[in-house]
């Protein structure tokens, strides 16, 4: 659980104009006759052209429909050139971008939400739109894999833990809690970029807005063990929990996903570490800290090592610094599994054992990871 | 919270009028001409006068160059960030990387520019080199002052340069204390008249040496609790006195030699790397405020030696008066450390009042973060606290629960130069 949630969004948008195009969503003041309109209603999206020259292209944007609407121009892969979000009902706006030639789409989304409304667009002239690496769009495929991957896994872990919540047995719940979450603290920022599914399963009691009711992981975490006991209300959260994951596991392939969406997801991981798991905030109940901790920095690595190929060419001391402290970090956790010769278990010391001098120790480590990691994003970009 | 003659001087020779940071960074090169000026020109400041007048502005920069590390004999600032670290790398290259790489940012922050390429400009894509909450702010004084802990030389093969002068410290009667708040590999003592300026530049070097190192506790401090001014103010501590009235004057060149500053022949030839640096001693003393507040007037004054008011010596009219020490009570702090009782110890103080919030009972978590110089820890600081811990009146109303001795090396020379070099220079 945190509290921004919209990092992955905002840096591919960002990533979309750093790698073809520089992009700018300010209001603009271009003539009308250069301008396409662009005439939004909640089931149609009309342009007034279909071809425009590349350079400065303006979008004269009218929402007529009933709900608020983004419109965007995207590239054929939904890759984000630019875009303008919560445009209201009955108002207006004009968006601008730098667009070098090729085939884009305009994207009228009603709501806000969905694949939207689409228009061609084509931009001619000025030599060809600028390709990503595209060891960078292999990297994007398969971390868009790994978070489908992590999301397929987890499903069958939460029905193994909503099982035994709903057959009333403690015991064998908080056996399956910690584990059910690691594909969610793997994939973390890529579940969160859905902004309404991580406040349903993954909220700490701390983090409730007025008058939202606590679900999901850590409201069952507290039941069983600060509680000690199932009742009527505890299966049903359970039950929802996992048409809560399943929303999230049809949706995480949809999520829009850039290498440097990537890798400032493996940062905000380590940040996921550094506010949460070092602190024992995280699962105060359970003590499973670490469990999520594991499962942290593994999906951080995952992310780095799918950029690896790219950085290590634009910056080979930043990835042999990230090579050594992913290790240093790794070795460190090492040393609180309870079964020291399996390192496959996610068995680990539980975290209210852990003293003030070792959570120091692995809170510098983290912090040694964390440096490095957040110049990843631009060691991918630069060229 | 000892009580010696210091050393006083204006300290003026170190600092030259520089522009703030903002102009600088506006200015581009007018940096470096700026920097010569400083080293240069060495404006001989008069004697006497506020320690603002004397030295400059309050906002001027302080020269990082010299043959002593600025922050010792250079004027008190108002405000202090100290930070003590402990190395976690074991590669004596990239510790040494590290040293040069804090120093390259220190020469910069003390001029009052930012570290690497700033704290905007940049790619969107990276977090600035610089963390930005210093821009626009002068220099105000700024000086960064490193110590090798005696830990550090368990390390990197230095066990045969540890000088015996850097003793540790043995456990004085009373103190209590805490492991996390004490030691140290290195520490870090920033001193500037805007707590901001201190505050950033501890930050910034701690965020370099991440992986390299990790700050191990860190200590702020207001309201310098000493001068090295002559003629200045003299500053009073939490308990309302004045204190340290007659510390060593950066002016006092002969005393810092004697006191203060390691000498070419000090230790053998396994010391030689200490010429010109100095020994630290830090203690966190807690102080009883509430207790205190409720004792009597004459209690307190009986305590210190000293009137309140004026400051002045018992059974005397001023504050700068040659105190009688036998006209005070035999365990009056003043009277216990006072160089004359102590067989002419004198050691350079230069601490801060601190207060770190409430205790969670309601009591201030306040007191001294005193800060010591001296040219060998066992003929300075040790043998002043002996006595101080076994008589001293205030030990009622204070209990030390942190401390920490660092080998202070001498100070950068120049541009080439850097933290640490006469230690770990392989040429060297």
């Amino acid at each position: 659980m945190r509290a921004v949630r919209r990092t992955v969004v905002t840096a591919a948008a960002t990533a979309a104009a750093l790698t073809a195009l520089t992009a700018c969503t300010a209001k603009s003041d271009a003539e009308d006759g250069d301008a396409i309109r662009v005439t939004a209603a909640d089931d149609t999206c009309e342009t007034s052209a279909g071809t425009v020259p590349a350079g400065h292209v303006t979008l004269k944007i009218e929402n007529k429909g009933s709900k608020a609407t983004e419109v965007e121009i995207v590239f054929p892969d939904d890759r984000i050139v630019s875009e303008k979000e919560n445009i209201g009902p009955g108002t207006k706006y004009t968006l601008t971008a730098e667009v070098k030639a090729g085939s884009y789409e305009i994207a009228c989304r009603p709501g806000m939400k969905g694949h939207g409304v689409r228009q061609k667009l084509t931009v001619t002239g000025g030599g060809t739109a600028a390709k990503r690496d595209p060891r960078l769009d292999q990297a994007v495929a398969e971390y868009r894999q790994y978070a489908q991957d992590q999301a397929d896994g987890t499903l069958p872990r939460v029905e193994t833990f909503v099982k035994a919540v709903e057959a009333g047995d403690v015991a064998a719940a908080k056996k399956a809690y910690a584990v059910s979450r690691l594909g969610w603290e793997r994939t973390e920022p890529v579940a969160e970029s859905f902004g309404d599914i991580d406040p349903k399963v993954d909220v700490r009691e701390d983090g409730l807005e007025d008058g939202q009711k606590w679900t999901g992981w850590h409201r069952l975490e507290k039941a069983l063990w600060q509680d000690g006991r199932i009742g009527a209300e505890e299966k049903a959260l359970a039950g929802r929990l996992v048409t809560d994951l399943k929303d999230w596991q049809k949706r995480v392939g949809r999520a829009e996903i850039t290498p440097t969406s990537m890798a400032n997801g493996a940062k905000e991981l380590l940040d996921e570490v550094a506010t949460g798991k070092v602190t024992g905030e995280e699962d105060r109940y359970a003590h499973t800290d670490l469990v999520d901790f594991k499962g942290n920095v593994e999906g951080a690595r995952k992310a780095y090592e799918l950029l690896e190929p790219v950085a290590a060419k634009n910056d080979p001391a930043l990835t042999a610094e990230l090579d050594k402290q992913f290790a240093a970090l790794e070795t460190l956790l090492d040393k609180y599994r309870t079964d020291k010769a399996d390192k496959t278990s996610y068995e680990f010391v539980s975290y209210d054992k852990v003293g003030k001098e070792q959570r120091k120790e692995l809170s510098d480590a983290v912090n040694a990871l964390a440096e490095p990691l957040s110049k990843l994003a631009a060691a991918v970009v630069v060229k | 919270m000892t009580e010696t003659d210091q050393i006083q001087e204006p300290g003026g020779a170190r600092a030259g009028a520089t522009p703030s940071r903002r102009a600088v960074l506006g200015w581009g090169g007018a940096g470096l001409a700026l920097g010569a000026a400083a080293a240069g020109g060495a404006v001989a400041v008069a004697t006497g006068g506020d320690e603002r007048a004397a030295g400059q502005a309050a906002g001027g920069a302080v020269e990082f160059h010299g043959a002593h590390q600025a922050g010792i004999a250079t004027p008190v600032q108002d405000r202090l960030h100290f930070a003590a670290f402990d190395v976690r790398t074991g590669d004596r290259a990239e510790f040494v990387r590290l040293l040069k790489d804090w120093t390259a940012a220190a020469r910069r922050m003390t001029a009052g520019k930012a570290v690497g390429d700033g704290a905007y400009g940049g790619l969107a894509e990276a977090p600035p080199d610089d963390t930005g909450e210093a821009l626009g702010l002068p220099p105000s004084r700024l000086t960064l002052t490193i110590g090798f802990g005696p830990s550090l030389f368990g390390k990197f093969g230095l066990a045969g340069n540890r000088p015996a002068a850097l003793a540790d410290l043995p456990k004085f009667p009373g103190d209590n204390l805490d492991a996390s708040r004490s030691g140290g590999d290195l520490c870090v003592q920033a001193c500037a008249d805007d707590p901001q300026v201190a505050v950033h530049a501890i930050r910034n070097l701690a965020r370099i040496g991440f992986g390299k190192v990790a700050i191990r506790w860190s200590q702020l401090g207001f309201g310098k609790t000493s001068s090295t001014t002559p003629g200045s103010q003299t500053p009073r501590n939490l308990f309302g006195f004045k204190d340290g009235t007659r510390n060593i004057a950066g002016t006092e060149t002969g005393r810092l030699e004697r006191f203060v500053w390691v000498g070419e022949g000090d230790g053998g030839p396994d010391d030689a790397w200490m010429a010109g640096g100095s020994y630290l001693v830090a203690r966190r003393i807690r102080m009883n405020i509430e207790t205190w507040d409720r004792t009597s007037l004459q209690e307190q004054e009986d305590v210190f030696g000293r009137d309140k008011g004026e400051g002045a010596p018992a059974g005397k009219a001023k504050e700068h008066d040659e105190p009688f020490l036998k006209a005070m009570k035999p365990d009056a702090h003043v009277r216990l450390a006072h160089p004359d009782a102590n067989g002419g110890i004198t050691v350079l103080r230069r601490g801060y009042s601190f207060t770190d919030g409430t205790d969670g009972l309601g009591r201030l978590d306040a007191g001294l973060f005193f800060l010591a110089y001296q040219r060998d820890v066992r003929e300075g600081f040790i043998p002043l606290q002996r006595r101080l811990a076994a008589h001293d009146a205030l030990n009622e109303y204070i209990q030390h629960v942190g401390s920490a001795v660092f080998a202070i090396p001498p100070g950068v020379r120049d541009e080439n130069d850097w933290w640490g070099r006469t230690l770990l220079s392989e040429e060297a």
